[in-house]
């Protein structure tokens, strides 16, 4: 039932329907299987590793498929350390040249600007590329414009990643992800501008900082705030719950509270006093406070915050496809994924990198001895279990209409 | 006499209004920021243009937007001095057409050309990229070009050609000889101005572009996560190249006309 | 025989160029805009004519706004552009085309650049507002980013140089005389100015309007970098649906619906004003 023999992308893409259907039912299933909620979660879930595509599916596209020593990786910005050491490191290992641009700055643009180019069967000019499980990951996935992994070739994260990122309700099993890292949506602001301290979401609603406050432009991340500062609970909710939380969105905005709804651009507002109080990234705040000396809080509000998984994944018509699983292999070696998490401070897949970051601290001295003992020991990169009940997974879909009624509620309030 | 010295006041307060934004860009061409937000004065340096090259993915945006700009200039140079010629010289059915054509798309805003044309490579199944760009770039310098070589063709004195053929030159001969050289001037500032509408174009680049960064979308990018000082200082430069061409050719043009 | 095909061998390459990539998608936008289906599984023509009733009634605001803003920055314009132009035109003396020069120094400058450059200026606590506020006279929170005076401010700034030359050019071409006539025949300078610039300078500004209301009215660069939440507009409603929810049919007929709106009022204007001078200056 599975497509399993056609090479040719655009073949895939006429059958996405079909896949579509059998899709929908693997995310019903992860859904029901929900109950307690961390089931169906990119981080904590136990669930075993669904059914993978079909073997010679794979084994169809990596045939013939040799290594070219070059490899074009596109990834969001903040998303690692700007002296690049890992890239060194991984060429110095394997002889592949790296292209690193940090050209994603959210998902919607990401999928138009690519989607032209995959559906007409042309490289997009990288060969891996860092995306979000966003309503996008779905469009990714089920227009067939991603390779299907050779697991053969990921010995590392078969031995190091957190068993639970094979239970995701998303690309269970892995069939064409692995994980790079997880983060938390929740609150960032200015201690010296706000005044106080910042505990829940109604701050963000808070007449005090009108013309102040950012929110996403990301429908699923400016949705879910809406839902969870309405008292909703965004897994499961139904389409009147969106319409509610679109009321409670545009209450904020109508009475001028917003400043702008934002992409990866709400740091740089942060960073030059446009917004005091905003939606933000876990381990953007952080790496700006590392950089720019900046003195930034990120809290998690006490009504919940979101959790996401940004995972690795290789476009179909990439043209260097080995060296870009190589890649994704060379993140899941403990050490690499200890340095990478020691900078970029968002969660991290690989639950044996925090021995390793210990270690590191026992080995420094002073302020760097200090500073890693805090990310070894930060819920942000490796959240305990009571961290979890806090945060909330992105809203399902289980029909495309669904995801297009969800986008129609939440796109009018940044497009206004 | 008040009066116009107050209007001279008030036009140089105007002019300084506008190149207000232009010494903001220089000034952050040398500034020394700790971190990489380049937002808040911190200090004097001038490493930037040491490290001009430093940012390779800007360094290839703006090799981008230079090999188009070239491209789409030099193909709408010839394509538009052809109708500007014809519109210039003959009478013929269709040319109101042409002019019609051309007056729209001049003046049809950027957004919807821009827009139109991803829709149609999208239909036709082409992926946005260099040579879509390219097209793109042509297309709305060609009626540019074709205005200024038909306003020198209007201007032209017919009498110089009549002494060629008279003097027993083809016409072939008359037009190579006579002609071009009269209109050269014009097809090459219509040449210039597709370069800088080219090289500055930001709205239908980021509609036709696909994954190709030019020097304006590559900033358009970087600005949300931090411009790099080396941004101001292509900006300087290109600002310093741009400035010191009009003045050569200003300065040559005067003194031919001397 | 070659005289005749002369000017079509002439137009026709350029001008299938501009047929095909020009024409043919205008053509091709308004059919999208008539289709439904989603991006993965492609468009199809339906002639589904309620995307336009859906997509206006849902951006309405949006595309009168922008309207609006189009022409107040026209209009702010006239009101600076005039007296510099003026000035220029008649007390500019030898050095007239270095003041021109100086006018379009902006251009030698990328126009995202220099929008950026006005974000800068303008933020919060930047070069403008931060010691005013250390001053306290203005309140911590006071900005004007993210505000419609931005917006405008910046349409006025990247399309002023397109209002002094139009304006330039026809006072220009006003041969001293004609005034000196006037005043001969005892018309006070105020009058003169009135009975005889004005109307000779009537086309400059025409073609001025047509040169930038067009521009601001569909443009998104300047809400983008400068606005916020109450000053969206409508170029920045069909660019995000084109580039970031690959709406194409209801981002095509927003387009549509721009262009129509725009293009009514190009024509009608220079219909009323019953001139060819309107194109033969714009043309310039």
């Amino acid at each position: 039932m599975f497509p399993t023999d056609e090479p040719d992308p655009t073949l895939l893409r006429g059958l996405s329907r079909r896949r579509l259907g059998r899709r929908d039912a693997l995310r019903l299933g992860g859904m029901s299987a929900m109950g307690a909620f961390l089931a169906a979660c990119g981080v904590q879930g136990q669930g075993k590793p669904s059914a993978s595509v079909a073997p010679d599916a794979v084994a169809k596209y990596w045939a013939g498929k040799v290594q070219n020593n070059k490899l074009d990786f596109a990834n969001w910005p903040l998303y690692m350390d700007p002296s690049k050491p890992e890239l060194a490191k991984f060429t110095a290992k394997t002889g592949i040249q790296v292209k690193y641009d940090e050209v994603i700055q959210e998902m919607g643009p990401w999928f138009a600007k690519v989607q032209p180019q995959l559906a007409a069967g042309q490289s997009i000019g990288y060969d891996l590329m860092v995306i979000t499980n966003s309503i996008q990951f779905g469009q990714f996935r089920d227009a067939g414009f991603l390779a299907p992994l050779d697991h053969s070739k990921l010995t590392n994260y078969a031995a190091n990643a957190a068993k639970s990122y094979a239970a995701t309700s998303y690309d269970p099993g892995n069939v064409y992800t692995v994980p790079w890292a997880s983060g938390i949506t929740g609150i960032a602001y200015d201690p010296d501008k706000v005044g106080r301290k910042i505990t829940k979401l109604a701050d963000l609603w808070d007449p005090a900082f009108k013309g102040k406050v950012g929110m996403f432009r990301d429908p699923q991340e400016l949705g879910n705030f809406g839902l969870l500062a309405a008292g909703i609970t965004p897994a499961g909710s139904g389409e009147a719950d969106w319409t509610a939380a679109a009321a409670k969105l545009k209450e904020q905005k109508d009475a001028g509270i917003v400043r702008q709804y934002y992409d990866q651009s709400y740091v740089d507002a942060l960073g030059k006093g446009e917004v005091w109080i905003t939606q933000a990234w876990s381990g953007d705040i952080f790496q700006k406070n590392v950089s720019d000396g900046t003195n930034f809080e990120f809290v998690i509000p006490e009504e919940g915050g979101t959790i996401w998984t940004d995972n690795m994944a290789i476009p179909i018509t990439a043209a260097n496809p080995v060296d870009a699983i190589m890649m994704m292999d060379f993140f899941y070696e403990v050490e690499n994924a200890a340095t990478l998490a020691e900078y970029i401070n968002y969660v991290c897949p690989v639950p044996a990198a925090q021995a390793v970051i210990k270690e590191h601290a026992a080995a420094a001295t002073g302020e760097d001895k200090e500073y890693l003992t805090s990310v070894a020991d930060s819920p942000l990169v490796f959240p305990a279990e009571a961290d979890y009940s806090k945060l909330h997974y992105y809203v399902e879909f289980d029909t495309p209409q669904k995801q297009q009624a969800f986008t129609k509620t939440f796109e009018p309030i940044v497009l206004g | 006499m008040t009066r116009n010295r107050v209007l001279h006041a008030y036009t140089w307060i105007l002019i300084s209004w506008l190149v207000l934004p232009i010494l903001v860009m220089i000034a952050f061409g040398f500034n020394d920021p700790r971190g990489r937000y380049n937002q808040t004065w911190q200090g004097f340096t001038l490493k930037w243009y040491g490290q001009l090259f430093a940012v390779p993915d800007l360094t290839d945006a703006l090799i981008a937007s230079l090999v188009v700009a070239v491209l789409s200039s030099l193909i709408a140079a010839v394509l538009g001095t052809g109708i500007g010629y014809a519109l210039g010289r003959y009478r013929f059915r269709g040319a109101g057409v042409t002019n019609l054509i051309m007056f729209a798309a001049i003046s049809s805003p950027e957004l919807v050309m821009g827009a139109s044309l991803l829709g149609f490579f999208v239909s036709m199944g082409v992926a946005p990229g260099g040579i879509t760009l390219t097209i793109a770039h042509v297309m709305f310098s060609i009626s540019f070009v074709a205005t200024v070589v038909r306003a020198r063709v209007v201007s032209l004195d017919r009498s110089i050609e009549e002494a060629a053929a008279d003097l027993g030159a083809t016409a072939w001969t008359t037009f190579w000889k006579v002609t071009f050289p009269i209109l050269l001037p014009a097809v090459f500032s219509g040449l210039l101005l597709a370069f800088a509408l080219s090289i500055d174009d930001f709205v239908i680049t980021n509609f036709t572009a696909g994954n190709v960064q030019t020097f304006p979308l590559w900033i358009w990018g970087s600005t949300r996560v931090g411009l790099p000082p080396q941004v101001n200082v292509m900006g300087t430069l290109i600002f310093a190249v741009g400035v010191l061409i009009a003045v050569i050719v200003n300065l040559r043009s005067r003194r031919s006309k001397a | 025989m070659r005289r005749i095909l002369a000017p079509y061998l002439l137009v026709l390459p350029g001008g299938l160029w501009l047929l095909l990539f020009f024409v043919v998608p205008m053509a091709t936008m308004l059919s999208l805009s008539l289709q439904e289906g989603d991006i993965i599984n492609g468009y199809v023509f339906t002639g589904h004519w309620q995307t336009y009733v859906e997509s206006i009634q849902g951006y309405q605001t949006q595309l009168i706004r922008s309207l609006v803003y189009g022409a107040i920055t026209s209009l702010i314009l006239i009101v600076l552009s005039f007296p510099v132009a003026y000035w220029i035109a008649f007390y500019g003396g030898r050095r007239k085309p270095t003041y021109l020069f100086l006018i379009l120094l902006p251009f030698f400058v990328s126009f995202v650049l220099r929008t950026i450059s006005w974000r800068m200026i303008l933020t919060d606590d930047g070069v403008l507002l931060h010691p005013l506020k250390e001053a306290g006279l203005l309140p911590e929170s006071f900005h004007l980013l993210g505000t419609p005076v931005a917006v405008i401010g910046g349409l006025v700034y990247n399309f002023l140089p397109f209002m002094v030359l139009p304006i330039y050019v026809a006072l220009e071409r006003i041969d001293p005389r004609v005034v000196e006539a006037a005043r001969d025949l005892y018309a006070s300078p105020l009058t003169a100015f009135r009975r005889v610039i004005l109307p000779l300078s009537l086309p400059g500004v025409f073609a001025g309007v047509l040169m930038t209301f067009v521009p601001a009215s569909s443009d998104y660069v300047n809400a983008e970098l400068l606005g916020g939440t109450g000053t969206t507009m409508i170029g920045q409603v069909i660019q995000s649906k084109f580039l970031t929810s690959s709406d194409y049919p209801s981002a095509s007929a927003l387009a549509f619906t721009l262009m129509t709106v725009l293009l009514i009022g190009v024509f009608a204007y220079a219909r009323a004003l019953g001139t060819d001078d309107v194109m033969k200056v714009a043309a310039r």
